[in-house]
C-alpha cells in the first residue's frame, strides 16, 4: 500500500505542472487566480499524502487543516481585490 | 477495506486528472471554473474519504472527514467568488463561433 501512495503524490504532484501552465499563460488574472486555487487544493491531498509515507499522519493531519482554511481565505482576498466595476479600469 | 479505500482513491485521482484537463483545454474562464469547482471537489472528497477508511477509527480520521467537510464548504465558495468578481469586472463569456444565444438576441 505503501507504493501505492508513493504512486498517487506522484501523480497529484504531476498535475501541479497542469496549474502552473494556466498561472502562466493565462490571459486574465482570474485564470491565474483560480490555477492557484487548484494548487492549494492538491496540496492538501499531497501533505495528506506524505503523512501515510512517513506514519505521521497526526501531525500532518493538523497542517493540511490549517492550509485548507488559509487557501480558502486567500483566493476570497484575491476575488475581493481584483474586482473592478463596469467601465472602470 | 483496504480494496474499498483503493478504489476509492483511483476514483477520486480520475476526477483530479479531469478537473486539471478541463483547466487546460477549456475556452474561457467561466467553463474553467466550472472544471475546478465540481470535478476538484469530488476528486478531493473521495481521496479524502479512502484515506479516512484506510486509516480506520481514530482521531486522525475524524480530522480527515473534517477537511473534507471544510473542502466541501469553501472550494465552490471560493470558485463562485471568484466568478462573481470576474462577471463584475465585465469578463467576456466565450461564445461559439456564428452563434447566437437568447442573451444576445435580448440586449
Amino acid at each position: 500500500m505503501s507504493a501505492f501512495f508513493l504512486g498517487l503524490t506522484v501523480f497529484i504532484a504531476l498535475l501541479f505542472a497542469a496549474s502552473l501552465y494556466r498561472i502562466i499563460v493565462g490571459p486574465s488574472v482570474f485564470d491565474r487566480a483560480i490555477g492557484a486555487g487548484l494548487i492549494g487544493t492538491n496540496a492538501i491531498l499531497v501533505l495528506v499524502l506524505i503523512g501515510f509515507l512517513y506514519d505521521r499522519i497526526d501531525m500532518f493531519v493538523d497542517l493540511a487543516l490549517a492550509y485548507g482554511m488559509l487557501n480558502f481565505i486567500g483566493i476570497v482576498a484575491l476575488a475581493k481585490y481584483f474586482e473592478r466595476k463596469q467601465g472602470e479600469t | 477495506m483496504a480494496f474499498v479505500a483503493a478504489l476509492l482513491l483511483i476514483g477520486g485521482a480520475v476526477f483530479l486528472l479531469v478537473s486539471c484537463v478541463g483547466l487546460l483545454r477549456l475556452p474561457d474562464f467561466y467553463t474553467r471554473a466550472h472544471a475546478v469547482g465540481k470535478a476538484e471537489t469530488l476528486g478531493s472528497m473521495l481521496i479524502l474519504t479512502g484515506l479516512a477508511l484506510y486509516n480506520g477509527a481514530s482521531l486522525s480520521s475524524l480530522k480527515l472527514l473534517l477537511i473534507l467537510v471544510v473542502i466541501a464548504i469553501t472550494n465552490p465558495t471560493a470558485t463562485h467568488a471568484l466568478t462573481r468578481s470576474a462577471l463584475r469586472s465585465g469578463l467576456k463569456i466565450w461564445r461559439a463561433e456564428g452563434k447566437r444565444t437568447q442573451r444576445d438576441l435580448a440586449g
